[in-house]
């Protein structure tokens, strides 16, 4: 999706285009074009439902609706995000979306600097133990958890999504922060020691400005991970109005309202939006990210 | 209102500072004692906020989840043995168990199946930047939002009335005299129905990552194959696939991960009705529904026991830095 990559592409297709070869690439082209529509189309009917009257919804296929006379309408975003609470669901995956991407990444950070560029004696076991734990399943933590957070009587607030995302995004956080901190030439790191920058000093003006391409993916991945959460927060958060986000919400209205689809599917859009606005600008950081090794699911 | 403006205050603001505080209080501190200490100190005072949260947060919660699975309900009185035997013979869990294996198999296979196939087909096509952006679209997603998607697809009418689920629709107009199938509710079809919604999901991630590792396959490698003569399709089974194999390896790991803690696309989309039930919604089901922690407890003990052949082969194959990031 690079553009060197794309050019490597153009020069690896050159090779096999001969005349009788546009013939016999047309089964190719059908499975691509075909494949690619059975991945766009569900969510195209997603969009085009959420824009038409309750009594359409329910009598037609969505399909109908792009023959004349068209009949679109707002009112079902309008329903969604006042009277349903969406609007407010919006804000309040806003409000636990950036802390709980910011703590992360900034404590991880902190941690991957002296994994990197520290050398002491624990290392090896630190690293051990966040590696193990990439890939432990959040629901072999789930009960303590909660019970901790209902001790602190922190429970269905957003303090609640805040800590338990820190602690569940850090070990990814440290480990793609190590790997670019670990590529940093060690005399750069050396050269700023002998000059007298402190740790701190070297971390700010030297570490942090090279791990930028690094620290912009995973932010986009802790911010998509919490947005698109679930699990944390139906447990930590619940479905309280004022506290609970978006696909909470989302989730709720499905359960509830099974054939309500002109409601469910404008509310499944507003659940997209934002994962939809990072994806179109950010799509380069976001493949990047994964390149470097998501494995978080 | 005002309570989500004080969080946002509290989040957005007193988190940063907090930390700052912290940085500059351990420079400080770090300036008074002798350079030996400082030496040794030092990780440990950047590594103590991460350790904290990973300990209070992962570490101690897996291990209070073993001690909590041989306690009874309320997280009191030792029970030995019964929360993990209700576990394994319970009808239900059962069927939660075989729905997980068909996740774990059908899940996995299909998305790598799809995963290489569409990165082998774009990078053949003039267009498959853009069908690839088409293809990892619904990554990006959240599952609620997949699943709402797709439970519009399955949306079943009785036969007669009109379909306003596509995949309904075609079946009643393409074939005049089939009827229309209830895909979320028929028992074995709904599961696949619901794994269909997985692939949807995750082939985007397979594309992706395999085809950054059939680009890193050297050029000349493949030249020298088409130079000996040999057709696209030996060339796909003795060079290309081989070689792809790391790749394709991690990958499936990946996705048995995900597989295992499976939950969203359940819960959204039949709430673990109609025989569905997989063993991460049935957690669920135990310790929400049921209030059990417990039986819970059990439950997500198997799941980790299951997960951790990929722990301990993350361990193996992480103890250096990852690449490609710099």
């Amino acid at each position: 999706m690079t553009e060197q990559s794309a050019a490597m592409s153009a020069q690896r297709r050159a090779t096999p285009s001969a005349p009788v070869g546009a013939v016999r690439r047309v089964p190719l082209h059908a499975v691509v074009v075909g494949l690619s529509l059975f991945w766009l189309v569900p969510t195209a009917g997603l969009f085009v439902s959420s824009l038409r009257p309750a009594s359409a919804v329910a009598s037609t296929g969505w399909w109908t609706a792009l023959r004349p006379p068209l009949r679109f309408t707002l009112e079902n975003y309008a329903a969604v995000l006042g009277a349903y609470g969406l609007g407010r669901g919006f804000l309040n995956s806003l409000v636990i979306c950036v802390p709980a991407t910011v703590m992360p990444i900034a404590i991880g950070a902190l941690a991957a600097y002296a994994l990197a560029c520290m050398p002491f004696a624990g290392r090896p076991l630190v690293l051990l133990m966040l590696v193990g734990s990439l890939v432990v399943p959040l629901q072999a933590t789930l009960v303590p958890v909660f019970q901790l957070l209902a001790g602190w009587g922190l429970v269905g607030s957003f303090a609640a999504a805040w800590l338990a995302h820190t602690g569940y995004g850090l070990p990814f956080a440290i480990y793609l922060l190590w790997g670019s901190m670990a590529a940093i030439p060690r005399e750069l790191l050396e050269a700023a020691s002998i000059d007298g920058a402190t740790a701190l000093g070297t971390f700010l003006r030297l570490v942090i400005p090279l791990s930028v391409p690094a620290l912009a993916a995973l932010a986009i991945f802790q911010f998509l991970w919490v947005w698109n959460d679930l699990l944390v927060a139906l447990i930590y958060v619940g479905g309280q109005p004022d506290v609970a986000p978006v696909t909470v919400m989302v989730s709720n209205l499905a359960n509830s309202l099974g054939r309500d689809w002109q409601l469910l599917t404008a509310g499944a859009f507003v659940s997209m939006a934002v994962p939809l606005a990072i994806f179109f600008t950010l799509q380069t950081y976001l493949v990047r990210g994964i390149l470097a090794g998501a494995l978080k699911g | 209102m005002s309570r989500a403006v004080v969080s946002a205050l509290a989040g957005f603001v007193g988190v940063p500072a907090l930390l700052a505080i912290y940085l500059v209080g351990i420079e400080r501190l770090l300036r008074q004692v002798s350079i030996r200490r400082r030496r040794a100190l030092q990780p440990w005072l950047w590594l103590a906020p991460a350790l904290l949260f990973v300990a209070v947060f992962l570490i101690y919660p897996v291990g209070y989840t073993l001690v909590l699975s041989c306690l009874g309900p309320a997280s009191r009185g030792f029970v030995g043995l019964a929360n993990y035997r209700f576990a394994l013979t319970n009808p239900g869990m059962i069927l939660a168990f075989q729905n997980t294996l068909l996740w774990l198999v059908g899940f996995s296979a299909l998305t790598v199946l799809c995963g290489l196939i569409l990165a082998l087909l774009t990078d053949r096509v003039a267009y498959g930047a853009a069908a690839r952006t088409v293809l990892f679209l619904p990554q990006t997603i959240s599952f609620v939002a997949a699943g709402v998607t797709w439970k519009f697809v399955y949306a079943f009418r009785p036969a007669g009335d009109p379909q306003i689920g596509l995949l309904n629709a075609l079946l009643v107009g393409v074939g005049r005299t089939l009827n229309p199938v209830a895909w979320l509710v028929v028992p074995w079809v709904n599961t696949l129905a619901l794994i269909l919604v997985a692939v949807w999901v995750w082939t985007g991630f397979c594309v992706v990552v395999l085809l950054a590792a059939l680009r890193a396959i050297p050029p000349d490698v493949i030249e020298a194959a088409r130079v000996d003569g040999t057709s696209e399709w030996q060339l796909l089974r003795a060079v290309t696939l081989p070689l792809l194999g790391p790749t394709i390896g991690v990958v499936t790991t990946t996705l048995v991960i995900f597989a295992l803690r499976a939950f969203d696309i359940i819960y959204v989309m039949t709430s673990g009705n109609f025989g569905t039930e997989v063993i991460a919604s049935r957690m669920y089901k135990e310790m929400f529904t049921f209030q059990n922690f417990g039986r819970a407890s059990a439950i997500a003990t198997l799941l980790l026991a299951a997960t951790s052949p990929a722990i301990a082969a993350n361990v193996r194959r992480f103890r250096r830095p990852p690449e490609g990031e710099s």
